[in-house]
């Protein structure tokens, strides 16, 4: 019955979230400022974890690679597949609901605990409009940061294969272009959106119907964790049986 | 003018408010007093709009909450200036921005004349020089002053203050009090403070509302409630060791 409600509730969120917009020049400095603190303050750990990923599934899959009839470019092929397909849209989105969605929780939480959210409504403010469309907008560009870690998730494969000695460049760049579906790409940034929105709502929702003080925030950060992965992994299953499986 | 009739409101099976009606005038300081738990802070909010009465109607002046549409409601917002009990002012903005904020959210002011009316509304409340500091860098009472100059900054009809001495000393608590009764004369508004606080029912309350287990159990000024003999004004008046000394000290050199 408990998660009738939370569903309902979540849904009517969204409801109210697109209705009584915010003036637009206050929006538009939102949404550049949750731009700066979702996705520009989080390039650095894409970065650094796509880079080291993409390189340990290179090496993975040279060391477990022990057939001389298996070619040598499949590392490449194989670090280009699970990076595009899985690791970046998918894996980075987990990792990312811990960074973003907790601070989006807590953010949005701490406002509920300290009476900020009942100002906003007291003066006439949607203040799920205010709050959460430009987490929602700003997430737009969500698949930028997917993007770079695509790139860097490949190039950390190759700096891995090449200078660890298990491939040469050739064999891993040859391995890159092989079988390449140019779907696969549409598959994976189409999950990314939907991935994008589950960050920016979930979290948002977590914080903003949380009650109590500070160790509820706490609470509620995690809980935003698990719901949002668990979306997550969910509409993964379902967008990739939907789009691959035929 | 605000008038409330009848008005009930429960959460779960616990009634918290029982059937109110009254009326806070405007150009007065209205107090709404009684112990933790009587129900004031959620008659406050039922007055705000932050809960929805089960039953009973709310009047704006002449015309009831309940009968407005989106939009007058949406108006009357504007017309509310609200001190919450913690501030509530907003973390991530200096005090500028936050003073500012009713007038860039609702007016079509630039920022230079913005910026003008926030220096005036802080020079009201005493406070010069802090514009540029954020929340977090200045005192609780100054975190009160600073949110009064916003709940006023947009000229508000009705100002209302929820526990506005909480946590403060008593001297700030009682520059606090003389704010808001000055606001309420110079601007003619209507005020509504709710407190627990025997300090400011004496400093401020020009009509006091007494509440006890979520019924209105007394009515007055406060010139009156040392001259009542209801049960519940004693009871609650007395509850302060400071005036129970008083008290004592009147009957002994009588």
């Amino acid at each position: 019955m408990k998660y009738i409600e939370d569903i309902g509730s979540y849904f009517m969120m969204l409801g109210k979230v697109f209705s009584s917009p915010t003036k637009t020049s206050v929006l538009k400095e939102l949404i550049f400022k949750e731009i700066n603190d979702l996705i520009i303050g989080s390039l650095g750990i894409v970065a650094f974890i796509s880079f080291f990923v993409g390189g340990v599934i290179a090496i993975q899959t040279a060391l477990n690679m022990d057939n001389p009839l298996i070619p040598d470019y499949l590392v490449g092929f194989a670090t280009r597949q699970s990076v595009i397909l899985e690791f970046a849209p998918t894996f980075m989105s987990i990792i990312m609901a811990g960074k973003v969605g907790s601070f989006i929780t807590s953010s949005i939480g701490s406002m509920r605990v300290t009476e900020q959210i009942d100002a906003l409504e007291v003066m006439g403010i949607n203040s799920l409009n205010y709050l959460v469309f430009p987490k929602i907008v700003a997430l737009l560009f969500y698949p930028f940061v997917i993007a770079i870690s695509m790139f860097l998730g490949i190039l950390g494969g190759w700096v891995a294969g090449v200078y660890g000695g298990f491939t040469s460049s050739a064999s891993f760049v040859q391995g890159l272009q092989e079988e390449f579906i140019p779907f696969h790409i549409v598959y994976a940034f189409l999950k990314t959106m939907i991935f994008a929105f589950i960050l920016a709502t979930v979290p948002s929702w977590q914080g903003y119907y949380m009650k109590g003080g500070a160790l509820e925030v706490g609470k509620a950060s995690t809980n935003s964790f698990v719901w949002t992965s668990v979306l997550i992994i969910l509409s993964n299953y379902i967008v990739t049986q939907l789009l691959l499986s035929s | 003018m605000i008038k409330i009739e009848n008005i009930k409101k429960s959460f779960g099976d616990e009634e918290i408010l029982k059937g109110i009606t009254t009326t806070f005038e405007k150009g007065k300081t209205n107090l709404i007093i009684g112990q933790s738990g009587s129900g004031k802070t959620v008659m406050l909010k039922c007055l705000i709009g932050l809960f929805q009465p089960e039953e009973g109607r709310i009047y704006y002046e002449d015309k009831a909450i309940q009968d407005m549409n989106d939009d007058e409601q949406r108006t009357l917002r504007e017309e509310i200036g609200m001190l919450f009990q913690g501030g509530a002012l907003f973390d991530s903005m200096n005090i500028e921005d936050n003073v500012m904020f009713p007038l860039r959210m609702f007016s079509s002011q630039k920022k230079s004349e913005m910026l003008t009316r926030v220096n005036e509304v802080l020079k009201r409340v005493n406070l010069e020089n802090v514009n540029k500091k954020f929340p977090a860098e200045i005192s609780g009472g100054m975190q009160k002053r600073v949110s009064i100059a916003r709940a006023i900054v947009n000229n508000p009809k009705y100002l209302f203050c929820d526990e506005p001495n909480s946590g403060l000393d008593p001297r700030t608590a009682t520059v606090i009090d003389n704010l808001i009764q000055e606001i309420t004369h110079e601007y003619n508004i209507t005020t509504i403070v709710v407190t627990h606080d025997m300090n400011s029912v004496m400093e401020i309350g020009e009509n006091i509302v007494l509440l006890k287990n979520g019924l209105l159990v007394w009515q007055g000024t406060k010139e009156d409630i040392f001259k009542t003999d209801n049960e519940d004004v004693t009871k609650f008046v007395y509850s302060s060791d400071l005036f129970k000394k008083i008290r004592d000290i009147q009957i002994s050199e009588q």
